[in-house]
């Protein structure tokens, strides 16, 4: 059976070249690289060299990076650590209502602690709109946090009109990069931002290793007392293999970055173009232009998304679903909710991101299989009957 | 996936008794896709006895697999006997369900027995006529 996979939002697979490059570390470049020895040397010339192939790709200083052990560590770290920081001249934060889930709770953890939090609305293409975040801001505001893209529906947010407002009101703006950064350039820079959050295994890096980037002069709070690694704010020994991994693939997605783009758009937009063609009553979820390069998502009319989510995996295909079922919680995507869909038709979510590996032979195949897949489900629902016999409910 | 039975999965992949019955004697429907999980099932009584069952299902893998499920642990049962069948029995002739999903995915021995109420009640006022 043909295998498929397409929850490169998940995570992508490993490159071999950044396999490569972790190897020497999980072999006899064993060392600790706090440790003054040809042992330590080696280490610590591994991690030095992430981090500068890390600050290259978003265009910051390598003294900059802090290394992580995940985007979700990152997010943790930039929302609570540069709330506390501050908490002097203000408690509250703003963040959007789609951010991840290590934005969202990590500021929930600062209510508890007396800081106060608004949430910024989208609308229903999960756009934030700049002027929102304006809105919401108070005299007490320290921190603002809005994702860049969104990893559901991979709307790509106006960051940049975002921290011209932060800038003129002397706040700190953090974005969760970890959808975008290796997708497509980014450049801190450019953008105006404080600090941005970056994960390995977004960008065919390893997993278990992430970067935040904090702008020099700006305070953070520690995350990890201990030793001096990272500057004394995340301290602990160094995950070498895992950053040595990360600083390559940060190096290669830099240099290829076009034509991943190029590649995995075209696949991207024939599935966008040709599934609603196929299937009737199909929504797209998102940005159609502002939109992750890899990044298609849909809500299917009338069935369930675990259910197709199952059926596909039996037919070798592999992608993810927002559906209540398929969540841990049993609730329905909040960003699906924020967007304001009803949450029969966000049951019906479905989400393909594209990597390298796949070919336009994929979509073929994911289009052949699932359009069986749907008409299946259909048949079995109670929803689509109705739909059927009075013409309501659907979209 | 899910960490579903293989019976779950058996079920899922081969749900029996799929479909609606022209003319049921009666109709039972619990859930709402609010929740995530919505059955309908229509039966046929002869001499007391469930001869026909179909049902459809809008909802997870667990969902389908219940339906399925209840549909053939009640097909030829007098009432009575039908209306005996618990979620707990339906979880544990599929060999379990998981935990969390045991309650929102479990409704199948309930819309059943809305069926059958249904039926019962339509019984009772041709009963009147």
């Amino acid at each position: 059976m043909r295998k498929v996979y397409l929850d490169n939002a998940a995570t992508t697979p490993l490159l071999p070249e950044v396999r490569e490059a972790m190897l020497p570390f999980l072999g006899e470049a064993f060392g600790n690289p706090s440790c003054l020895h040809s042992w330590g040397d080696a280490a610590r010339e591994a991690v030095d060299n992430a981090r500068e192939q890390v600050a290259q790709l978003i265009g910051g200083d390598a003294e900059e990076i802090i290394f992580t052990a995940s985007g979700t560590e990152s997010n943790n770290f930039a929302v609570k650590g540069l709330a506390l920081a501050q908490q002097n001249k203000g408690k509250h934060v703003v963040v959007s209502a789609i951010e991840h889930f290590s934005v969202l709770h990590s500021a929930r953890t600062l209510e508890k602690s007396g800081f106060e939090v608004s949430l910024v609305p989208v609308d229903r293409y999960g756009l934030v709109d700049p002027d929102d975040v304006r809105k919401n801001l108070r005299k007490d505001t320290t921190l603002v946090s809005i994702m860049h893209a969104n990893d559901e529906v991979g709307t790509i947010e106006p960051i940049k009109e975002i921290a011209k407002i932060t800038k003129e009101e002397g706040l700190v703006f953090h974005t969760d990069a970890v959808a975008i950064a290796g997708t497509i350039p980014v450049d801190v820079k450019e953008l105006g931002i404080d600090a941005l959050s970056l994960a390995g295994n977004q960008f065919y890096g390893p997993k278990g290793v992430g970067a935040l980037w904090v702008r020099k002069g700006v305070r953070i709070m520690p995350f990890l007392d201990g030793g001096v690694q990272e500057g004394g704010r995340r301290a602990g020994t160094e995950n070498v293999p895992a950053i040595a991994g990360l600083g390559k693939a940060a190096e290669l997605a830099r240099a290829n970055v076009a034509s991943r783009m190029e590649h995995i758009t075209k696949l991207r937009n024939r599935l966008l173009t040709e599934l609603p063609s196929k299937i009737k009553h199909v929504v797209v979820t998102g940005h159609l232009q502002n939109r992750l390069p890899g990044h298609a998502s849909f809500c299917v009319e009338f069935i369930e998304g675990e259910a197709m989510l199952m059926l596909l995996n039996s037919q070798g295909v592999a992608v993810t679903s927002g559906s209540a079922c398929t969540s841990r919680a049993l609730k329905a995507s909040h960003v699906l909710i924020a967007m304001g869909l009803p949450h029969a038709l966000a049951q019906g979510s479905l989400l393909f991101s594209f990597g390298l590996d796949n070919t336009s032979e994929d979509v073929d195949y994911v289009l052949a299989v699932l359009v069986p897949i749907v008409d299946r489900l259909r048949q079995m629902s109670p929803l689509y009957a109705k739909f059927t016999k009075t013409g309501k409910g659907g979209k | 996936m899910p960490v579903y039975s293989e019976k779950v999965m058996e079920h899922f992949m081969n749900p029996r008794n799929v479909g609606e019955i022209e003319n049921p004697d009666g109709v039972g429907e619990v859930g709402n896709p609010v929740c995530g999980d919505m059955m309908t099932f229509h039966i046929k009584v002869k001499d007391n006895r469930l001869e026909d069952i179909k049902f459809k299902t809008f909802g997870c893998g667990a969902a389908i697999a219940v339906s399925s499920m209840v549909s053939e642990m009640a097909m030829g049962k007098t009432l009575e006997e039908a209306m005996k069948i618990t979620p707990q029995a339906v979880a544990d002739e599929l060999k379990g369900l998981p935990k969390q999903k045991f309650h929102c995915s479990n409704l199948g021995a309930q819309a059943l027995n809305k069926a059958i109420k249904d039926y019962l009640d339509k019984k009772k006022g041709e009963g009147k006529k």
